[in-house]
């Protein structure tokens, strides 16, 4: 490609490019202006100045949020990664009518919003006391994510060629030893992507966190920033800086893990 | 793909490697699932240990509801609309990014990176954009001497802003999707039409697009039960009102639900709004299953 077109191609990739960014922009600007700047958003701040991280961290408990968060999510993501690679090893491999069924039935999960059963199963877990605790949620954020987790595990699995559980059988390993030291660790690739897809969307979660963990110690960050959000929402710099903080650790993760990251979602998706 | 299995006695008992996760199934979704028909039948509130049967009666209230048709409205909106902007920007983008420029890397980065943001805290940033007081898009319409909008409490604006902001956010998805399904079709195809002389769109038209096909499916399906489910989004951004303005069947359930202690019928709305997702996923697929080359 060269001459004209290139150039058109060029300035049309900077302008998408500037159009994404415009909100990381904007707020970034707005969680280092103090309460008094009234300057336009679209203005850089004349002094970069902290004191919005620091009140935000404060008044929204920020610091207990990010331990509830930090412990959901790893659990959850732990446990949907055993239990989905477990689930699917037996659904990859025999495919019998009943296990075929067994697989539908969790696939077809995915189009269950978690909204529509929420009523029921909030009068569950309060019968089981356990609103405002880690068990219960951690439990539905696990349930929810094993769908998507026994789909791309199922795919993957189907994948590996038979012969070699075939020839370790031979050898005398038996099922299970065979599981975890032949197809565990050649599931390493969907596994990161079942761990960056599960984890991320259980940090971010909303909907389960609202209605089960509502108590001030087991907010988690966006219960934290929702609270925050309506009762200082004159105060933009505070939420700005509440949010960058809470976004903070999945883009940095997701930075890092980038290749990762595109090339799981993409495999994935187009396999299914 | 499947491969029957050459033995004829599978050990039976590895299936029990997947009751953990079946209980876990049946417990928190299909038990509350089935209980929510149930409740959707009676008056409960959704607290109390009592409460009665009513029949259809929330059904029918949904068909008198003077708010039901712009909450579905609504709903649609954000599904089905979302859905085509996300797609035809997304396979835009892809087809763009897919040339050899540089700087494509950094773009595809920034295009990617809402995707991992809570949908709630990308509410509080669009939040911020279109505010009244101080919003970055009334400074711009402020600089052209007019007087600022109301974009979040005018119902012209603030279902398209929500559409707006949900594309936005998800478009990245269905970017890296559409990018991988082009970098299976081979170049050959391309090649050979060269040689015949087919024009770039008849090209696009004739090989990229019917290849496509499989990604295009993946990307409807998810965009769709993504968008008529929405629901932090529309929270952050307006809560769905100014009244039931901008409200989807999810908004209105949990504001039936905690607002206004009406289980009953929330459950009732929940139930619509799952055969909503079934009926339009499944029929994206039907339709656009058939269209793939095999």
């Amino acid at each position: 490609m060269k001459g004209r077109s290139n150039w058109v191609y060029v300035l049309l990739m900077i302008w998408i490019g500037a159009f994404h960014i415009l909100p990381f922009y904007l707020l970034f600007t707005t969680s280092f202006k103090p309460m008094e700047d009234m300057s336009s958003k679209w203005a850089l701040p004349d002094t970069w100045n902290l004191d919005n991280f620091k009140n935000a961290w404060e008044q929204a408990n920020m610091g207990s949020a990010f331990i509830n968060n930090l412990v959901i999510t790893a659990v959850s993501v732990v446990l949907v990664v055993v239990l989905g690679a477990l689930a699917s090893y037996p659904l990859a491999r025999y495919r019998t009518r009943l296990n075929k069924w067994v697989y539908n039935l969790f696939v077809s999960a995915m189009i269950v919003p978690p909204l529509t059963i929420l009523v029921p199963l909030y009068k569950m877990v309060a019968d089981l006391g356990g609103m405002n605790t880690y068990w219960a949620v951690i439990l539905l954020h696990v349930t929810f994510q094993l769908p998507l987790a026994i789909f791309l595990f199922t795919g993957f699995i189907q994948t590996i060629p038979r012969e070699l559980e075939e020839a370790a059988m031979v050898d005398g390993a038996s099922r299970l030893g065979l599981f975890f030291r032949i197809i565990f660790p050649l599931l390493k690739p969907i596994t990161a992507t079942v761990m960056i897809l599960t984890g991320i969307s259980i940090w971010n979660d909303y909907q389960f966190s609202v209605f089960f963990l509502q108590s001030t110690e087991s907010q988690t960050l966006t219960v934290a920033l929702s609270t925050f959000f309506s009762q200082y929402i004159s105060n933009v710099g505070w939420v700005a800086a509440g949010s960058l903080l809470s976004a903070l650790p999945p883009i940095v993760l997701f930075l890092f893990l980038q290749k990762y990251f595109i090339r799981g979602l993409a495999s994935g998706a187009v396999k299914g | 793909m499947i491969r029957r299995s050459k033995k004829p006695h599978p050990s039976v008992w590895l299936n029990l490697l997947y009751v953990p996760a079946l209980v876990l199934f049946v417990v928190f979704i299909l038990y509350p699932f089935v209980k929510g028909i149930q409740v959707s039948f009676t008056n409960w509130d959704g607290y109390s240990q009592t409460f009665s049967w009513i029949g259809l009666d929330n059904y029918r209230r949904m068909l008198d509801d003077p708010n039901i048709g712009t909450v579905i409205q609504n709903t649609l909106i954000y599904g089905i609309c979302s859905t085509l902007f996300q797609n035809i920007i997304g396979l835009a983008y892809a087809l763009l990014l897919d040339k050899s420029i540089k700087g494509r890397g950094i773009v595809r980065t920034i295009v990617y990176l809402p995707v991992i943001i809570s949908p709630l805290i990308m509410g509080y940033i669009w939040y911020f954009f279109f505010q009244l007081q101080g919003g970055a898009l009334n400074d711009i319409v402020q600089l052209f001497g007019e007087q600022p909008v109301n974009f979040l409490g005018d119902p012209k604006w603030n279902v398209w802003i929500i559409t707006f902001v949900n594309t936005y956010q998800y478009v990245g998805i269905a970017m890296v999707i559409y990018m991988a399904g082009l970098q299976s079709i081979s170049r050959e195809y391309y090649e050979a039409a060269e040689l015949d002389g087919a024009s770039g769109w008849q090209r696009f038209w004739h090989i990229t697009l019917p290849l496509l096909m499989p990604a295009i499916t993946v990307n409807i399906v998810l965009n769709l039960i993504g968008g008529l489910k929405l629901f932090d989004v529309i929270m952050a951004l307006t809560k769905g009102g100014p009244g039931y303005a901008s409200q989807s069947i999810s908004t209105m359930m949990y504001k039936l639900y905690f607002a206004s202690q009406d289980a009953g019928y929330a459950v009732a709305l929940g139930n619509l709004m799952f055969v909503l997702i079934s009926v339009f996923s499944l029929l994206a697929l039907y339709f656009l299953r058939r269209r793939e080359v095999v």
